[in-house]
């Protein structure tokens, strides 16, 4: 609509006996071509989202007719334990890896901001893993994490004496194992972005700051921080998001036992994956889908109005 | 609506496609990528289109992992393959969906299979009809490292449960820390540990694992406790292994650090490329008693439930061609897998072969579960051990729940 106001109208007779005028044939044009991205997205996205709605009433293994059982998959999962575990290591994921994500990304770029020599390269090593395909990355970590000899991890802990980790072998470790890898892995793309905040925070304010004698401290508290606040916004959400839809280390760190050992790793996503790609069991899985994307509408829309409040 | 649009454009490529194959039948056959399984499919396609002029066979294939899902699919667009490749674990879900029709008995007679296939067919049986057979089955055996055993001094591998213990003992090294370099036997329930658990161990410990039409979980027993018992000891008491030792038993036995492995007639590829040591083959060990058991497996070749009249008939006589005797010696050849027929598989040549022999001695005990979730089936066991291995559980206790588990799952399928 912007587009049509923006132009300055000119006579329908100017375009040799057209009978569209120029606003007209403009608009055309603008709507032709947003059309198809729309049409696209509705077919393949929104679609089939709504669609996962309806499903979720119904006893669908893909095979028959989807057969309407009402809130029979709700009950079924609320009343399971197995999902309430998965719901807990979720937010487990969430909870824990998006503040120490976060605070290790800031700590990392305000100093890295600081850093002249060998910038571009240091910047360019923490960025890397993030352009790693998470599969690859998530065996190369899987092996770190083996018992000694064959794991390089344990065999150092080892080495200097220390008792061996049973990473993902163990209920307690491997959630926090598997996390870790995942803030690494997503940790490069948060300084780039904290950076580039950073960046965009005028000096004069630090100079101005520092003539009224405020110490790194002060500076740091009152206008680094406060002017980052949409950059923040913006990765808390990003990460949030990231962590709640978690899969790909997990899957691949587990696939002997996906999301083990005894459940202890396992993501919504997977169980989703599970419920609907091995057990066939649509129905279910579309309740569960519906449940993610409620948490997710949710978090997303919680963070960003405690974050617009405190501006 | 979906499905009309779908449909609508599904005629019309196949009125493009067809007008090219007039006179002919063109039959599509679907199985999972697997490199020799391929290769050995274009060879018997080959030979089937040189004796039947008139059939064009045209070989697709997907990932393992897609497989299922791609077949389904297909069938809901009404454009499924006219013979594919399934595990005879999707038998219930794959009648129950429509997505494959019986065997005609007229080229399929029932007695012929029944005398000339091994009894684990029946597992294809469903309300008195055949619904595919196998070209070739798989059963377990035990993998030992020949180097390892030498440097032990022991002769050969173990006969029955307390030998395999014992052996296992002699054959694990740790270093100075305790730490395992080379496990005398590997612990990996994922892997075909549960199958073993499963079909041999709880029968060698007296009981029976679920009831004869496997509608019924049937291990909450002394003896499903016992072999669980054994089996968690092997790590916890005799400490001969540990579960996810360099990940997997078999990359573990690969790499030359696990004495010995239990595992299935598909790793032999795998297996032989191993440079570094020698390996043999034995039989599963047997119980004090001496009695054996074993799990048999197989994928089978059914006709999917779109193909109709001359397509039918030509799947038909593919399929057929799929289960004859000269199918099966060439994919043993070329794939590795035993034949499903007794009389091309108990050749003397064959029991007498150092690799295939101890395979093929244990089709003759073996049983087949009836799986409705493979993989969820399975998740059971991995957890009831698992509760055992790190939460201390009591393997009594481990077993019954397990047990209500399972039920639950085959339960909800039926």
């Amino acid at each position: 609509m912007t587009i049509e106001e923006a132009e300055p109208v000119r006579p329908a007779a100017r375009s040799g006996g057209a009978r569209l005028s120029m606003r007209t044939r403009r608009a055309l044009w603008v709507w032709g071509f947003l059309a198809l991205p729309i049409l696209f997205y509705s077919v393949i996205r929104f679609y089939p989202t709504l669609d996962a709605f309806r499903l979720s009433f119904t006893d669908w293994d893909l095979m028959s007719t989807p057969e309407f059982i009402g809130v029979e998959n709700y009950a079924r999962m609320f009343g399971d334990p197995h999902f309430w575990q998965v719901f807990r290591n979720t937010f487990a994921y969430l909870i824990i890896g998006t503040p120490i994500s976060l605070v290790l990304a800031f700590t990392i770029a305000f100093f890295l901001d600081r850093v002249r020599f060998a910038h571009t390269f240091i910047r360019a090593l923490y960025f890397l893993p993030f352009i790693t395909t998470a599969s690859a990355m998530a065996w190369v970590w899987r092996w770190f994490y083996q018992p000694a000899p064959t794991g390089a991890i344990n065999s150092f802990l080892g080495q200097i004496g220390l008792t061996q980790i049973d990473f993902l072998k163990s209920t307690t470790w491997a959630l926090p194992s598997i996390m870790a890898t995942a803030i690494w892995a997503g940790l490069g793309f948060q300084i780039i972005i904290f950076m580039a905040g950073l960046r965009a925070i005028p000096q004069t304010y630090y100079e101005a700051a520092r003539i009224d004698g405020v110490g790194e401290w002060g500076i740091l508290r009152k206008i680094t921080l406060p002017l980052l606040k949409p950059t923040t916004v913006f990765l808390v959400v990003f990460a949030s998001i990231g962590f709640l839809r978690i899969f790909d280390q997990v899957y691949n760190m587990t696939t002997n036992d996906p999301g083990g050992p005894l459940g202890s790793t396992k993501p919504l996503v997977l169980l989703i994956y599970q419920t609907a790609f091995s057990s066939y069991d649509m129905g279910y899985a579309a309740a569960q889908t519906v449940v993610l994307f409620t948490i997710l509408l949710i978090v997303s829309l919680l963070q960003l109005w405690i974050m617009r409040d405190r501006a | 609506m979906r499905n009309r649009n779908l449909m609508a454009g599904v005629t019309a490529a196949a009125c493009i496609f067809g007008a090219q194959s007039a006179g002919a039948v063109e039959i599509e056959y679907w199985q999972y990528i697997y490199d020799t399984r391929v290769t050995a499919m274009d060879q018997l396609i080959e030979k089937f289109e040189a004796e039947h002029p008139d059939i064009t066979v045209k070989q697709v294939t997907f990932p393992y992992a897609d497989y299922q899902t791609r077949i389904v699919a297909a069938n809901m667009a009404r454009k499924g393959p006219d013979v594919l490749q399934l595990f005879y674990g999707w038998t219930d879900k794959f009648v129950a969906g429509g997505l494959i029709q019986p065997l005609p008995q007229d080229v399929f007679p029932h007695e012929e299979i029944e005398a000339e296939f091994f009894p684990i067919v029946e597992a294809m049986k469903r309300d008195g009809e055949y619904y595919g057979l196998p070209t070739a089955v798989r059963s377990l055996a035990l993998f030992w490292n020949k180097k390892l055993f030498e440097e032990a001094g022991i002769d050969g591998p173990p006969e029955t449960l307390d030998e395999l213990v014992e052996t296992a003992k002699a054959l694990t090294q740790t270093d100075n820390g305790g730490n395992f370099t080379t496990v005398g036997m590997t612990v990996d329930m994922a892997g075909q540990d549960h199958q073993w658990w499963r079909e041999v161990l709880i029968r060698q410990f007296g009981g029976q694992p679920y009831s004869d039409d496997y509608s019924e979980v049937a291990y909450d027993s002394e003896a499903g406790a016992a072999a669980l018992e054994f089996y968690t000891a092997l790590q916890k008491e005799e400490k001969v292994g540990t579960a996810g030792f360099m990940d997997e038993g078999q990359a573990a036995f690969r790499a030359g650090r696990a004495a010995m492995t239990i595992d299935g007639t598909f790793r032999l590829g795998s297996f032989s490329s191993i440079e570094d040591f020698e390996w043999g083959v034995a039989e599963l060990p047997a119980n004090a008693e001496g009695l054996r058991s074993n799990y048999a497996s197989y994928f089978a070749n059914a006709i999917g439930s779109g193909a109709e009249g001359e397509e039918l008939e030509a799947a038909a006589t593919f399929l057929d061609y799929l289960s004859s005797p000269e199918a099966m010696k060439l994919w043993l050849e070329v794939v590795g897998e035993l034949p499903a027929r007794r009389d091309v598989a108990l050749t003397d040549e064959n029991l007498a072969d150092p690799i295939y022999g101890p395979f093929l001695k244990a089709l003759d005990y073996a049983h087949t579960t009836r799986f409705v979730d493979e993989a969820a089936q399975r998740q059971v066991t991995i957890d009831m051990t698992n509760r055992v291995l790190l939460q201390d559980q009591s393997p009594a206790d481990s077993v019954a729940e397990a047990a209500a588990a399972e039920q639950k799952i085959i339960d909800d399928a039926r």
